[in-house]
């Protein structure tokens, strides 16, 4: 890997064009695949209103998160009033079963006790109580990424019970999972007779249908009961490992559950799906069954047939580290050259994690923003970019084509729909890149083929 | 019946019971899922459209992520005002303060990109710190001679009201540093213009062609030279009341300028504003001009604003603004279409603009401030509305229960404004009233709409 000496005197003080958001989003985002919760952001009221208008943006759907709502007073004397009072207004508007509370840069600078005014709430209030969990998202500690996770784990590991061992398949979701990964990765473990509890679960709550009646809290996501019963699974599949982070929710159970953890990395590409389906051939003690080895071979027959098309092609990826680590491997089965290689998340893990998958023609931008990358991009000549999009706002001056993946999704529709883990998702994800190429050869060739 | 929480019910009146008072301009309450943002909310979309300065978000990356390119508004030269720019404030920074990074960041930002001003937002996390912004900024401004101007707009510090107040104290120190040799007597501000998909621009070319001066458009399509010299202006036109009254009553006092308010949605709502300004100059040519531009452009839409009204006629809407004056002219645009209002409310109105409201819409239209999605879901249902008129977080929830939408905020891509932007409205309108994918919808089909019997 190297780093081009131009970039080298970039003034860094500032940030232009961030690549990363505040880990609240993400505390938000992950709140939502759980049924019937409601996520309270224990701040000023804006972080909650711009969080819900990012996510309404990307999914199309309905997207409440609460606010504690501090004035002037809660920022010098403490928020704990207005939170007890957040929690009782959400509790008697939205009859949640479970509240999260996330905490914003405000909150954790004056350094309310969240555990303790949620402590002495749910004492107060007795029996009939939601559920309340409470989650430590500092947005100068970590990007929406890192939200994401920290409070899937500080879920599970506040509700996660002891118990008799169950027949539950724990599979922790990553953010990057759309709602259409999510009901293929349940269809694939189905095809073993596995049925696998999703955490968080958005399938259904952000990609539902049109509704008779105003939902309150859109229905879907995985039950408290699912949530107590993690810490008696029989097994968890989680894709944590993609990043080698120390702390990760498959390992927290297996250390105080002993629930086996299969970290598979992420399923993305032959090899990252080879990786699922060996796991849950595994777990469930069956050989693979035919429909999964089928959809396995449409995906090699679909890169043979386009292998020209693609090969040494230079792409550019752009996003969350764990996706841009199951992008990579997946473009080097294919054999372009990913020769950017950029992500807005804390450094140190990504560069790790992609320890000896880039070769001297590849450049990583990690902790970056999207003015360096474009500079970047500018000088290398790129075929295609994987990314969301923000990457358009410097890709479309470059003339580089954009294949739209990842978060936030903005500007196109479907966010949703856009599947990338497995073979069904990786093979959608080859369609898109090998069409993204194809266009540009068409518009760029004066005889405008119509065969190609 | 809409369940309300307990203190949200002073915030709900029902029009034609004799009552007229709606409890307004308090904060948001805690829990209650607000559509409002913040302060820095406030400051942000107001200064936003200055394309010439930089807009420098001091605190963690998310204040400044979340707002990056986050208005259509256009500009017709610098487009500065379209990147994000932040001290992405970390941990480290946090415990041992931001000056230093804040300074800086200042210093490479307008060393690489020459701003003619520079704007430097505090978030939050500033206000707890304690960073002496004002003083980096003196500094900065003293040694590279390009104005820093301090924006007080910590988010915690108040509603979105304040954070306008903040911006328009940003605006004021600017004003009065330009030159304004040159300037002649018939010359405005337009104050509360934002240039969404280019509707300034309409505006500007109304007053051009009635022979008036715009020195200033605050803020779309705005740039720092002529915000210097906006004192020059012999009058203030004023739309968007709610962000830019605060600048208007500083410049009648510092400058002795008046000031009008006026909004340019709707046909009623625009004529009015181009012959108040007429009036105000006393000049008879003028008045002739306008009464001609408006005669020109009424005629040219007007067919086609009687076929989209014989076609949506009877249509019941809701409208839920950031500030109550647009609201004013949505129910008469709407009017004009033949199409009721049963809903109208704003994040944050004043008494006075809810009374007006309340005696503007017909008897029994809800009227409410500050309202959240819940309440917002039950009035669509029970209020049988076929169409909202919102922002990007209402729209899922029209959508939701197969009730349609119309985006009259921020992200905008048609210009509502002027006679133009009057058409462009009525086929917004129309095309989500008339589309056929509500039949697949639990509420079923919008057309043929019920119209009042005697009209076609």
């Amino acid at each position: 890997m190297k780093r081009l000496d131009v970039l080298q005197s970039k003034p860094n003080a500032s940030t232009i064009n961030p690549c990363r958001l505040c880990a609240p989003l993400g505390a938000s985002l992950a709140v939502r695949g759980i049924a019937q919760a409601m996520p309270i952001l224990h701040g000023s009221q804006g972080c909650a209103t711009y969080i819900r208008r990012y996510l309404v943006s990307h999914f199309r759907e309905p997207m409440d998160v609460a606010s504690s709502s501090f004035g002037e007073n809660e920022a010098i004397f403490g928020g704990a009033s207005n939170l007890g009072l957040a929690i009782d207004n959400v509790v008697s508007r939205y009859q949640p079963e479970l509240v999260a509370v996330a905490t914003t840069c405000l909150a954790e600078t004056i350094g309310d006790d969240v555990p303790g005014i949620v402590k002495r709430w749910v004492r107060a209030r007795g029996a009939g109580a939601p559920a309340i969990v409470h989650a430590s998202t500092a947005a100068y500690s970590g990007s929406h990424a890192e939200g994401f996770t920290k409070t899937v784990l500080a879920i599970v590991e506040q509700l996660a019970e002891a118990s008799e061992r169950s027949e539950q398949i724990n599979l922790f979701a990553p953010m990057s999972a759309s709602p259409a990964d999510i009901r293929y990765l349940r269809r694939m473990a189905g095809e073993f007779g596995v049925a696998i509890t999703v955490v968080p679960d958005i399938s259904d709550t952000l990609d539902g249908p049109s509704w008779e009646k105003y939902e309150s809290i859109p229905s879907g996501g995985t039950t408290l009961t699912e949530l107590r019963a993690t810490g008696s699974a029989r097994a968890s599949l989680s894709f944590e490992g993609a990043l080698g982070a120390e702390v990760t929710v498959g390992k927290m159970l297996e250390k105080r559950f002993s629930v086996t953890n299969h970290d598979v990395g992420m399923p993305i590409g032959i090899e990252g799906s080879d990786r699922l389906v060996e796991a849950l051939s595994q777990i469930s003690g069956q050989a693979t069954p035919r429909a999964l080895t089928q959809a396995r071979g449409r995906l090699v027959d679909a890169m043979v047939d386009g292998h020209k098309i693609f090969f040494e092609r230079k792409v550019g990826i752009v996003g969350d580290p764990e996706l841009v680590v199951g992008l990579v491997a997946f473009c080097r089965e294919l054999g372009m050259i990913p020769a950017l290689v950029a992500s807005g998340g804390n450094p140190g893990r990504l560069r790790k994690a992609l320890d000896g998958m880039l070769t001297g023609d590849s450049l990583l931008l990690e902790d970056s923003d999207h003015d360096e990358i474009a500079e970047t991009a500018r000088l290398l000549g790129l075929d295609v970019l994987i990314g969301p999009s923000k990457v358009r706002s410097w890709a479309r001056h470059l003339e580089v084509p954009l294949v739209h993946l990842g978060f936030p999704i903005h500007d196109r529709f479907g966010a949703s729909r856009l599947q990338t883990f497995g073979y069904e998702g990786t093979l959608q994800l080859l369609d898109r890149v090998i069409n993204a190429l194809l266009e540009r050869r068409q518009s760029e060739a004066g005889l405008g083929w119509a065969y190609l | 019946m809409v369940e309300l929480l307990e203190k949200r019910k002073s915030h709900v009146l029902r029009t034609g019971n004799g009552k007229i008072e709606v409890a307004c301009e308090k904060p948001s309450l805690a829990g209650a899922v607000s559509q409002r943002a913040c302060t820095f909310c406030g400051s942000r979309v107001v200064l936003y459209p200055i394309a010439d300065a930089i807009h420098l978000v001091h605190g963690p990356v998310g204040c400044a992520a979340y707002t990056w390119d986050i208005r259509g508004s256009l500009s017709s030269g610098p487009e500065l005002h379209r990147l994000s720019f932040t001290t992405d404030l970390r941990e480290q920074d946090v415990i041992r303060g931001g000056e230093k990074k804040l300074e800086a960041a200042l210093r490479e930002l307008i060393d690489r990109f020459e701003p003619k001003a520079a704007f430097v937002y505090s978030t939050c996390i500033v206000g707890l710190i304690g960073d002496d912004v004002a003083a980096v900024c003196r500094r900065v401004s003293c040694d590279t001679g390009v104005e820093v101007v301090e924006v007080n707009s910590e988010g915690f510090k108040g509603t979105k009201k304040d954070g306008y107040l903040a911006a328009c104290d940003a605006l004021n120190t600017l004003i009065g540093t330009g030159d304004t040799t040159g300037i002649g007597p018939h010359s405005i501000n337009i104050l509360g213009e934002f240039n969404i998909a280019g509707e300034a621009w309409i505006i500007r070319d109304y007053y051009k062609r009635m022979g008036i001066e715009v020195v200033a458009t605050m803020t779309g399509d705005g740039r720092v030279a002529d915000v210097r010299r906006a004192h020059g202006a012999r009058l203030n036109v004023v739309q968007c009341s709610g962000s830019m009254m605060p600048l208007a009553k500083m410049m009648k006092e510092r400058f002795g300028i008046p000031f009008i308010k006026v909004s340019y949605f709707g046909i009623e709502d625009v004529s009015k504003a181009l012959y108040q300004v007429a009036d105000f100059f006393g000049s008879a040519e003028m008045g002739e001009r306008a009464a001609e531009l408006v005669a020109d452009e009424t005629r040219e839409l007007m067919p086609r604003l009687r076929a989209i009204r014989s076609e949506i006629q009877g249509a019941r809407a809701a409208i839920y603004t950031g500030g109550a004056f647009k609201a004013f002219s949505l129910v008469r645009a709407l009017r004009t279409l033949g199409v009721r209002t049963v809903l109208a409310g704003s994040q944050t109105g004043n008494a006075d603009d809810y009374k007006l409201l309340a005696e503007l819409c017909d008897e029994g239209t809800v009227i409410v401030d500050d309202t959240n999605p819940l309440e917002l879901a039950q009035f669509l249902e029970e209020l049988k509305v076929d169409l909202l008129i919102g922002g990007v977080k209402e729209r899922p929830i029209a959508h939701k229960l197969g009730v349609g939408f119309c985006d009259h905020n921020h992200e905008r891509k048609r210009p509502l404004a002027g006679f133009h932007g009057m058409t462009e409205f009525a086929e917004e309108v129309r095309s989500s009233l008339l589309s056929p994918v509500w039949k697949y919808t639990s509420r079923g089909p919008r057309a043929p709409l019920p119209r009042p019997s005697g009209e076609t």
